[in-house]
């Protein structure tokens, strides 16, 4: 459902010269959040707010990085005994193909981004939050280290925050160009001056990460959208969008607030779309405030839904033979929330929603995966480092029209054993794509193997 | 000659350690700062970050090779990264991998004999609503056409600010880095 003049919250600005300055944001009601957090008293027991941990979990924020996990829930699992001081660092690294939401709000909404820090630290009771932004994005990094200097200038960082008595201190700090470090804990080994190698979890992060103190990591969206969070209250914010949570439960579901849907691939207006979890695949595809349709009116043949990590949905109508052997249809009126993606399969991820049409060769685009993957993987763990070298060397062979019958199956096998085998995810980032892309379209890997060449008539080169 | 940080880098690295509660934390901005300083990272300034930081040499080459995106001593003046994952690859990355080879008459990886252009292949630079989409130096070039790269590549070497430069809004005051920060936190603003 398509809600009609929704006004963006993460994107408020987004896009518009001087935006970013603490003046206009301030304009813009600013910083009221954070005066109305900083005003709850910390619990001297544990030195966080529990009250605004509540508030954010019952508002049901999920995580924007990729897990979808409950961020009060995360915050409720900080080793709040340890007598280490606690840290923040927060994810910029966004790296996950498809993804390019953060940048835009920490070019033009880096006031926003700060404040959220100033609620997150301050609830969990943390003096020191890190920006972790990748190498590449200079001039957002720039952005940063400028509205820094303004927060510091006018008191919203530094000692005694708006008069807290509480000292809050951010740091934004540059990568160089590892995916790996988008993984938490690889994160936090980058920000100590490691390489970017991710730790054995349990311990997580919570209870040991940066410089073995219990840290909280988020996401940008994450962090970015709890000032307007915390401006409307949890029960308002929790009834943006999709089913609202269910509260205390077990289970973590609901999908509310604002999404920032990164439309990539092949519809005619690729771009950054912001709106509640409730919006169709289809709409988001096809509605002409959004991807306005297929480029050139190509039909449409797949979707990776979050990112390039997630399994991809087959979008031709065409049935396949599932994993467990029934056949089964991927269908466009998909609610792109984080419980209907997941009941569909595949996952919602970052909200990279990839559109392939009819003229991409499935065997061609999982190589150009393989690739990305074999290059990033940080080579630590066997299966992973030479389990996307395998996948590239035997995807390379059959794009070059020398594979066999046997590599259909080896592909298949080699992604069975990376999975669930490694220190961090990266393995299984390769195995879901893997897996569902030879299932999905098993035909045309088959016919690559047993032809030597692509069933895809007149294919885009990759 | 070996490598030492002149004043303005000295200033950031001292305020840097301040910044972390590990002096260790500071390296990967210390060799941003190097890259600043000199145009690229080599390996005598790593032994002098080594020696600055307390660390063996050995670590910090360590640390050092795993990261893809700090400019080397061989690099040419503009570092052309042609992002070549799916999304772009979508949008058409190879064209753009195939008329940047076409203009500056070297393949992937290598350095015009001016030492004015290096063409490397990279993976995703986050900007894949916008494909296909390069990295040259610091700044971005987004939804690339052939026409576009011709104009951007003709630019460079007339040494002009390209046409099609995508960052979005500029800073006041062009790049700062740390800077405007630093004085920020120390008061001096």
């Amino acid at each position: 459902m398509i809600l009609p003049n929704y006004k963006p919250i993460l994107f408020d600005g987004a896009y518009t010269k001087g935006e970013w300055t603490l003046e206009r944001y301030l304009a813009k009601g600013g910083y009221e959040a954070a005066k109305r957090a900083l005003a709850m008293p910390r619990d001297p027991a544990t030195n966080s707010v529990p009250a605004l941990i509540n508030e954010v979990r019952d508002a049901g924020l999920r995580g924007r990085g990729g897990a979808g996990f409950s961020t009060g829930r995360k915050w409720g699992f900080v080793d709040y005994r340890s007598p280490k001081p606690r840290y923040l660092a927060v994810n910029f690294d966004e790296s996950e193909p498809g993804t390019c939401k953060d940048r835009v709000v920490g070019m033009y909404n880096p006031h926003m981004l700060i404040e959220g820090c100033l609620i997150a630290m301050h609830a969990v009771g943390i003096e020191r939050g890190y920006i972790y932004i990748r190498g590449e994005f200079v001039v957002e990094f720039d952005h940063l280290c400028r509205a820094c200097a303004e927060a510091y200038q006018a008191g919203f960082l530094g000692a005694n925050v708006l008069g807290s008595g509480h000292a809050f201190h951010l740091q934004p700090h540059r990568g160089s160009g590892a995916y790996i470090c988008g993984e938490e804990t690889g994160l936090l080994s980058s920000l100590e001056g490691s390489r970017g190698y991710p730790k054995v979890k349990p311990p997580f992060p919570a209870v040991e990460g940066a410089w073995g103190c219990p840290t909280v990591v988020n996401n940008v969206g994450t962090i970015a959208s709890l000032p307007y969070l915390v401006r409307i209250g949890a029960g308002a914010y929790a009834a943006i969008g999709a089913a609202p949570a269910l509260g205390d439960g077990p289970a973590i579901t609901g999908s509310p607030g604002s999404q920032v849907y990164c439309l990539s691939g092949h519809v005619r207006k690729p771009g950054l779309y912001e709106h509640p979890m409730n919006i169709t695949l289809r709409e988001l595809i096809y509605d002409g405030n959004f991807g306005g349709g297929m480029l050139d009116d190509i039909p449409i043949k797949a979707v990776i839904p979050g990112g390039s990590s997630m399994p991809v949905l087959r979008c031709d109508g065409r049935p396949y033979l599932a994993a467990d052997g029934k056949e089964s249809t991927d269908n466009l009126d998909l609610e792109m929330s984080f419980d209907a993606v997941r009941n569909a399969g595949s996952m919602l991820g970052s909200a990279a929603v990839i559109v392939m049409n009819e003229r991409v060769c499935m065997v061609n685009a999982l190589y150009n995966l393989a690739r990305f993957y074999r290059h990033e993987s940080c080579g630590q763990c066997t299966p992973c480092r030479e389990g996307t070298g395998w996948l590239e060397k035997i995807l390379g062979k059959i794009v070059r029209g020398k594979g066999g019958k046997a590599d259909y199956e080896r592909l298949h096998n080699v992604a069975t054993q990376m999975s669930g085998t490694t220190i961090c995810l990266l393995s299984d980032s390769v195995a879901m794509p893997v897996g569902s892309f030879v299932t999905k379209f098993r035909e045309e890997f088959k016919y690559y193997c047993e032809h030597g060449k692509s069933m895809v008539k007149d294919a885009i080169r990759l | 000659m070996a490598f030492t940080f002149n004043d303005d880098s000295r200033t950031q690295f001292e305020w840097l350690l301040t910044r972390y509660p590990e002096k260790r934390a500071a390296l990967l901005p210390a060799m941003r700062l190097v890259e600043e300083q000199q145009g690229f990272v080599d390996n005598e300034a790593l032994d002098y970050l080594a020696a600055q930081l307390g660390l063996a040499p050995a670590c910090v080459y360590g640390v050092f090779t795993f990261y893809s995106h700090y400019r080397k001593p061989e690099d040419g003046k503009y570092v052309v990264m042609v992002c070549a994952t799916l999304p772009c690859a979508l949008r058409g990355a190879q064209m753009v991998a195939d008329t940047f080879k076409q203009e500056l008459g070297v393949g992937t990886g290598e350095t015009t004999a001016d030492k004015l252009f290096t063409l490397k292949k990279v993976e995703c630079l986050g900007s894949c609503t916008t494909a296909p989409v390069c990295q040259i130096n610091d700044d971005y070039y987004e939804n690339l056409t052939p026409e576009r790269i011709k104009d951007i590549v003709a630019d460079l070497k007339a040494g002009r600010v390209p046409r099609h430069l995508s960052n979005g809004p500029t800073l006041d005051g062009g790049r700062c880095a740390y800077k405007p920060m630093m004085e920020a936190v120390q008061g001096k603003r």
